[in-house]
């Protein structure tokens, strides 16, 4: 029977839990990865956010926070147009990240 | 008959300013209350932004006292008497008595009490160190340890800690802070490349010439990582390693997080020194207890009593460089004051 009561989730990130090697993986083949600092320039040109509730910026920050199957979800709503590339400040190489993450997607 | 000038204070300031002025023909006693010449720079080893030794620097500062300035050491002020208009009686610790044209006031700062931020627990865990802790074992090449003795696996920064942050009463920022966990983050990571390091801020200021380079290859070439979130509060797990809560301010979560070290980013606090050589000689404070110049943008040097100069962090925090620049400018300030030029008699008139 229920009562319209259900426990809540804990939103508490438990960072020393979670699993990061997709994260490690990223950082090691494609190094630029380390370099952003979500600034979100990427996601303020994003032709798809016009669309989309998407930002590449916040796919970067589940995958180092080890939510990896909410990021390679995500990823999905890219439109490969590129225009992260050319806007990024810290010349961190989205595309390649892009292709990397939409590779795991696939791998699903 | 030479012009005398006292400098109060034997730091990067006073070490600068004292070479410039006593080259330029005056007559200049240093005092300082340790029993050695330096300051701060003493307990540092290298420094942001190019990683050059601290010892270097202090070399080509003291090659300007040579011989040419009296330095006094493990001396204090006791009492500043204006006896004519312009001159001052000043009385030494060591039984000393000297007379000066001018003072020059460069007593410095202090680092910040961390303990006065318990949240964070220093003195209290074992595993939570300063910024200036860290230094200590760079600066004395011992190895760095968690408490019980383990080569550390995680390591935290936390910025800010005694800056912009009313809650210890202490609004500005103090300028170093940020680029110190940078310079210190890429140290442990030179060391213990196995250390994951992450820093936790809520601005990076990286506003130097080169900060900004020394940033990116923190991340780049040594995998420091950035979390934006002020630490909330810290624990101790059962391990004595330390359990740090914060938000995630750019996924909007709150994070829990164990660091086997948790080094707290001090900032600057007006030195004990100042507050007494401010209370003698009547200087005034501005809202944030430095000392107030007589203009924010070109009466810098200049305090509200005639004949009392400043330079370095006593009038608010600044890195080296910008201290040894403040320490030259106050030297042509005070000479042009003593030497009666033109150009000491401008004044900042205000637009209504």
């Amino acid at each position: 029977m229920k009562f319209g009561f259900e426990i809540l989730k804990d939103r508490q990130i438990d960072f020393d839990k979670l699993d990061r090697s997709f994260s490690f993986y990223l950082r090691e083949s494609e190094p630029s990865f380390r370099l952003c600092i979500f600034c979100g320039t990427c996601a303020s040109g994003c032709s798809a956010a016009k669309f989309d509730n998407f930002s590449l910026k916040n796919v970067f920050l589940l995958i180092n926070r080890g939510f990896t199957e909410q990021a390679t979800d995500e990823i999905k709503k890219c439109w490969l147009c590129g225009k992260c590339v050319l806007s990024c400040p810290r010349g961190v190489n989205t595309r390649q990240l892009i292709l990397k993450i939409m590779q795991k997607t696939d791998n699903k | 008959m030479k012009k005398k000038v006292l400098v109060i204070g034997g730091g990067i300031a006073g070490i600068e300013a004292s070479a410039f002025l006593s080259n330029m023909g005056f007559d200049v006693t240093l005092v300082e209350k340790e029993e050695k010449v330096g300051g701060h720079l003493n307990n540092w080893e290298k420094l942001f932004p190019t990683m050059r030794y601290g010892s270097e620097v202090l070399d080509f500062l003291k090659q300007g006292l040579n011989g040419k300035v009296k330095v006094l050491t493990s001396s204090e002020l006791e009492k500043i008497e204006r006896i004519e208009d312009q001159r001052f009686d000043i009385s030494i610790s060591s039984g000393l008595n000297e007379t000066a044209d001018a003072i020059l006031v460069t007593t410095g700062y202090e680092l910040f009490d961390a303990r006065k931020k318990e949240e964070y627990g220093y003195g209290i865990y074992e595993n939570v160190i300063t910024s200036a802790d860290l230094e200590g074992y760079f600066n004395s090449n011992r190895e760095v340890r968690t408490s019980g003795g383990k080569i550390p696996e995680r390591i935290g920064f936390v910025h800010c800690v005694g800056s912009r942050d009313e809650k210890v009463g202490n609004v500005y920022c103090s300028k170093v802070c940020c680029v110190t966990a940078v310079k210190q983050s890429i140290e442990i990571k030179q060391k213990y490349p196995d250390c994951e390091v992450f820093c936790f801020y809520m601005d990076l200021r990286m506003y130097g010439m080169h900060f900004e380079h020394l940033f990116k290859e923190a991340q780049e070439k040594y995998g420091v990582q950035f979390i934006r979130g002020r630490l909330s509060e810290a624990f101790e797990n059962q391990d004595k390693s330390v359990l740090i809560k914060v938000e995630d301010t750019l996924l909007n979560r709150p994070l829990k997080m164990s660091v086997d070290l948790l080094v707290l980013m001090v900032g600057f606090v007006p030195a004990q020194g100042t507050l007494k050589i401010g209370r003698m000689l009547g200087l005034e404070n501005g809202i944030n207890g430095f000392f107030k110049t007589r203009d924010q943008h070109t009466l810098t040097n200049v305090s509200n009593v005639q004949g009392v100069f400043f330079a370095g962090c006593c009038t608010s925090p600044k890195t080296i460089t910008n201290t040894i620049t403040d320490a030259r400018a106050a030297a042509s300030t005070i000479a042009a004051y003593l030497l009666n030029c033109e150009i000491d008699k401008r004044t900042v008139n205000t637009r209504k």
